[in-house]
């Protein structure tokens, strides 16, 4: 069993964070990788990258936007309650290293992953400019974090309450042109990740990506999370999470991410009438 | 006693009771129902008790056929059980999935003029028995030795490893990558075949003898071989299975609707998919379902899928029937249960519509050429005929390859160059000092009583380790 030692509602109760107790996998994690998690017996195996990880308590953090049945669930656990299964570290670190000018570009739950992997380029001695966006002001998450990792930092709201009004691709293509950028980061909503990638590539600067398909076993065995990268089929738990972002199918990704939709909006619904939850 | 043993011969072979075929391809539950006390001992009493019995023989562990076979005869149950504990910890698993007809069977000398003694059917009898009567009282355990070691993967070599090990007094810890224990036991032979309680009861007795359980540990990310010993491990197993799903590598194969057989038979066992939504693992009920390949996972899955709802399930492989490699019974209850198969065919793509689902198939027609490297004849294309299938759900059961996430991370341990581990037959000793391997991961996909028969090897060349020295 592993214990929830910490437990924040952000963005209006839409996005959870759990501190959760597993020291073996918080002394070996490292930026990028990812646990799964399930909740419970009849519970199903969903993954989660890793948004902090402090060795000393012995506990990882993961932030998640309730999205289906299964976040949901993960919702309705208090402090104290606990995950029956979490196996991790899985997927490759990100390689952090001193490169020079670094951007690194958040989306939604995805500034939650993109957190350690800037502070870590940050640490490295690179200058990191951030961009990170949400729809509004309120779904705004990990700012004042994001800010104390970034050497320059952006915020972008769609609908301009907040920030800059317009998505971040707007505030990356004026960071392109006025920075000589050695390496973009982009975690974020696939379709974030995939025009951040358009845009970066025009400019031919290194972009890495972290993809989230639907995974089983999270280590190789099952092929479930194939994705196309290079015209090749890879196995994003073990050969990522992270790739080429000029590289990567994007929209056939998006579509295998819907292959359980009506199954999954099925158990949603059952989920919400018994707990009486929206 | 020619006398004796002609009547003896008079008895035919006792037919398992079954569940009807057209029932049983709707539900998960278990095919065949188990022999009777009566029809037990009337199978037992076909026995010839030869004085070299040619079984034993064919049996990987040796078990004492006719030895338990006489108990059977005797109505000595408990006497029969603990002959089959002594060489095999695993029966009510064995007696329902080793290929009989390949090893005890099929050298049975009754077998020479009619059929052979159900070894099979009567290990599984007397397991099932002393499961249901609590009768299997635990093995005597030696002396605690003060050594410790890491079995890593709890499939039937790893289970037997930590047996024997626990028996001989050392201190044994399994360290198991996924959530349950039982390795393709729980994620891939399905319900209908081998009932999860069962392999559930096999690991609890491990427990009871004092068997310690770390699930979720993916050795080789969450704790390297090195820091097992670090740790205090004196000696580490490695049978970690041949977890890597092979695929066609045709186009289309990324479309919704196609799954290895690795991931629909996990879904579908170890989470229990067949019961969404009571469990929250959703799998694909595909109506018009196409399997690829030939053997036991073949047959797993397209059974699963008729289980399933399916209005047509379509076995598809590229050889001839002689060379299916699937158990006799698998395949014989596949036919039954309605599964069709299409043989001397091959899969050239597949089509799927404007959300990336499985639509279509597209197969080539193949016949018999010369013999290949195996020894097999190599099926090649019939020219001009190619043909459509509709289908909107695929399984790929065309074998596994070794999983490289625990080999990679330790340069000592030699493998071969299909990245399988390279172990001394004898001893189960693989290149890095005080590490043994066994079962798939060193023979490639082979069988449970094979895995089996390694960790027992490597078993006993660790216990004289830990004892002499390497
Ligand atoms: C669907 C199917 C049907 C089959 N039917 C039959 C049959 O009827 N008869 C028969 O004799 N054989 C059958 N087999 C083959 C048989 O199951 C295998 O040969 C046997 O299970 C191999 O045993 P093993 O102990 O080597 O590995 P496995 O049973 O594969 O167990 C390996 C275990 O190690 C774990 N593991 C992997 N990597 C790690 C890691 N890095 N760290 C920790 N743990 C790890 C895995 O999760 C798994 O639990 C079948 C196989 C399949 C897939
Ligand atoms: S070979 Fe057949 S008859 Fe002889 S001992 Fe074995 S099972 Fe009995
Ligand atoms: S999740 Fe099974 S192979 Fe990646």
């Amino acid at each position: 069993m592993f214990k929830i030692v910490k437990r924040e509602e952000m963005a209006q109760g839409t996005v959870i964070m759990n501190e959760i107790e597993a020291p073996r996998i918080a002394a070996k994690a490292r930026p990028g990788q990812f646990v799964i998690i399930k909740a419970n017996e009849t519970g199903e195996r969903i993954p989660l990258t890793i948004s902090d990880i402090d060795v000393g308590n012995g506990t990882i953090t993961i932030i998640y936007m309730v999205v289906g049945k299964s976040t949901a669930l993960f919702k309705t656990l208090p402090v104290g309650d606990a995950f029956q299964d979490v196996i991790g570290p899985l997927g490759k670190p990100t390689h952090i290293e001193k490169l020079g000018n670094v951007v690194c570009v958040g989306g939604g739950t995805g500034v939650a992953v993109l957190f350690p992997i800037t502070r870590g380029f940050k640490n490295a001695g690179n200058k990191v400019i951030s961009i990170i966006g949400a729809r509004n002001k309120d779904l705004l998450i990990l700012e004042d974090k994001m800010k104390s990792a970034s050497t320059e930092f952006h915020v972008c709201t769609d609908d301009g309450s907040y920030g800059n009004k317009g998505f971040v691709t707007e505030v990356l293509k004026d960071v392109l042109d006025n920075n000589k950028i050695d390496l973009v980061v982009a975690i974020g909503p696939v379709p974030m990740m995939k025009f951040v990638s358009k845009i970066t590539k025009t400019y031919n600067v290194k972009t890495l990506v972290s993809l989230n398909p639907i995974m089983i076993d999270g280590t190789g065995m099952c092929g479930g999370c194939r994705v196309i990268v290079e015209g090749k089929t890879q196995f994003a738990c073990v050969d990522g999470p992270e790739f080429d972002g000029h590289q990567v199918d994007f929209d056939g990704l998006m579509k295998r991410l819907r292959a359980y939709e009506e199954d999954e909006k099925m158990a949603y619904e059952e989920h919400c009438k018994v707990f009486g939850d929206k | 006693m020619a006398e004796k043993s002609a009547k003896k011969e008079k008895i035919a072979r006792q037919p398992m009771p079954e569940q009807a075929a057209d029932v049983r391809r709707r539900n998960f539950e278990e095919v065949p129902t188990g022999y009777s006390e009566e029809t037990a001992v009337l199978e037992a009493q076909r026995c010839l008790q030869c004085k070299k019995p040619a079984c034993v023989a064919g049996c990987p562990v040796e078990v004492d056929i006719p030895g338990f076979i006489k108990h059977i005869a005797e109505k000595d149950f408990k006497g029969a059980i603990q002959k089959i504990w002594k060489k095999n910890s695993l029966p009510a698993v064995c007696g329902r999935v080793c290929p009989q007809e390949i090893q005890c069977e099929g050298l049975c000398i009754v077998g020479k003029k009619g059929e052979p003694v159900a070894i099979g059917n009567l290990e599984r009898f007397v397991a099932d028995m002393a499961r249901n009567s609590g009768e299997g009282e635990l093995p005597a355990k030696a002396a605690p030795t003060g050594k410790k070691v890491a079995v890593v993967g709890s499939g039937p070599a790893g289970l037997t490893v930590a047996g024997d090990l626990l028996l001989k007094g050392h201190d044994v810890t399994m360290f198991e990558a996924f959530h349950k224990t039982g390795g393709v036991l729980v994620y891939g032979i399905p319900e209908f075949r081998l009932p999860k309680d069962i392999v559930a009861s096999e690991v609890e007795t491990l427990e009871k003898i004092g068997l310690n359980i770390e699930c979720n540990m993916v050795v080789g990310s969450i704790v390297s071989i090195e820091e097992l010993f670090e740790e205090g491990y004196d000696a580490v197993f490695i049978g970690v299975g041949a977890g890597l799903p092979r695929f066609l590598n045709v186009p289309g194969e990324d479309l919704i609707g196609i799954y290895s057989a690795n991931e629909y038979l996990t879904r579908a066992n170890l989470m229990k998919g067949y019961l969404f939504p009571e469990y929250d693992t959703p799998i694909i009920r595909g109506k018009n379902v196409v399997v690829f390949g030939a053997g036991n996972v073949t047959m797993d899955s397209a059974r699963t899928a008729m289980r399933l709802g399916a209005d047509r399930v379509r076995v598809v492989y590229r050889r001839s029937r002689e060379e299916m490699p699937a158990r006799a019974a698998e395949i014989h209850h596949a036919e039954e249960e309605g599964i069709e198969f299409h043989l001397l065919t091959a899969p050239v793509r597949f089509v799927g519509d404007e959300n990336g689902r499985l639509l279509q198939m597209e197969g080539l027609k193949m016949e018999l050429g010369e013999p290949d490297d195996s020894g097999r004849r190599r099926p090649v294309p019939i020219e001009g005929s190619e043909f459509m299938l509709d289908c909107d759900l695929a399984v790929v059961a065309i074998g596994a390859n070794a999983n490289p996430l625990l080999t990679q991370s330790d340069q000592e341990i030699t493998l071969n160059k299909w990245g399988y581990i390279e172990a001394d037959p004898q001893t189960g000793k693989t290149t890095k000092k005080g590490v043994w391997a066994g079962g798939d991961i060193v023979t490639g996909s082979a069988t449970v009583i094979l895995a089996m028969g390694a960790g027992r090897i490597a078993a006993d060349s660790i216990h004289e380790y830990l004892t002499w020295g390497w």
